[in-house]
């Protein structure tokens, strides 16, 4: 029982983990894509765009969250199952819509307001459930 | 006919690589702990496994196919359709994978389809 607890605890640490990386790698990316301004599709605005890029401190740190994002993705999937951790990461649309609001003071739609309480609704019936059904494999004991 | 295509391609190329990565990942072993040398050896264990480089080629061919949706198709209409990739992939945790999808995670993921669909919708 307490090997059950133990395993969902880190289970929804590392899923929490997931989420707040992606979402600050994606504003982070969004952030140093308006400060670079729109790529001109020619040789000269790719190559312009790629030296902005490569330079770009934001972006770096956008790349960073999103490797923390894909290691904690990694790591959470081997142990929890995918059906567990996949609906799971989805609370952050959630996340994205209450911080729209609360830092950016962004207007929301009633619509959108419905689907924020059903992915919370449903985050919250996955996360009763077993976030491991399958056996540990003799490959990963060996 | 050809958005059909790329959005199959999207759904079945994201939740293919993520199936594929999800047993790279069990075939690797959770790591004994969770410091820098630990997760350093994992990574590395990662690495080597083939259903890993399997998933990562397919989840650049979703991406690839999101890519051109979006440039075909409104992102309101790209973005709530692809939410079907949770219900592909819990059909694909359940079936291929063998995971134990019991009737209040179903209900949960059809919820969370619904609800990334509304979202995207605005």
């Amino acid at each position: 029982m307490a090997t059950e607890g133990r395993l969902r605890i880190k289970t929804l640490v590392m899923v929490c983990m997931m989420v707040v990386c992606a979402n600050a790698g994606d504003l982070m990316l969004k952030r140093a894509m308006l400060q670079i301004g729109a790529v001109e599709l020619s040789a000269s605005g790719l190559a312009h765009a790629f030296r902005m890029t490569v330079t770009s401190g934001t972006l770096w740190v956008g790349i960073f969250f999103l490797c923390g994002f894909m290691l904690s993705y990694m790591t959470v999937l081997s142990w929890a199952n995918y059906s567990y951790v996949m609906p799971a990461g989805a609370f952050g649309y959630a996340l994205l819509t209450f911080f729209a609001v609360v830092f950016l003071h962004e207007a929301v739609s009633p619509r959108r307001w419905v689907g924020v309480v059903l992915i919370c609704v449903g985050v919250l019936l996955v996360g009763q459930t077993k976030p491991r059904t399958t056996a540990v494999t003799r490959e990963a004991l060996a | 006919m050809h958005v059909t295509l790329f959005l199959s391609l999207l759904i079945f190329g994201s939740t293919g690589g993520e199936i594929a990565i999800t047993r790279g990942m069990k075939a690797t072993g959770e790591p004994e702990r969770l410091r820098p040398k630990e997760m350093l050896q994992f990574l590395g264990r990662a690495l080597c496994n083939g259903w890993f480089w399997a998933g990562v080629p397919l989840m650049a061919l979703s991406f690839y196919a999101l890519l051109v949706l979006l440039s075909w198709e409104p992102i309101s209409f790209v973005i709530p359709a692809s939410a079907l990739s949770y219900v592909v992939g819990t059909l694909g945790a359940k079936y291929i994978l063998g995971e134990d999808v019991s009737a209040a995670r179903w209900a949960g993921v059809v919820l969370v389809c619904v609800g990334v669909a509304l979202v995207a919708l605005g």
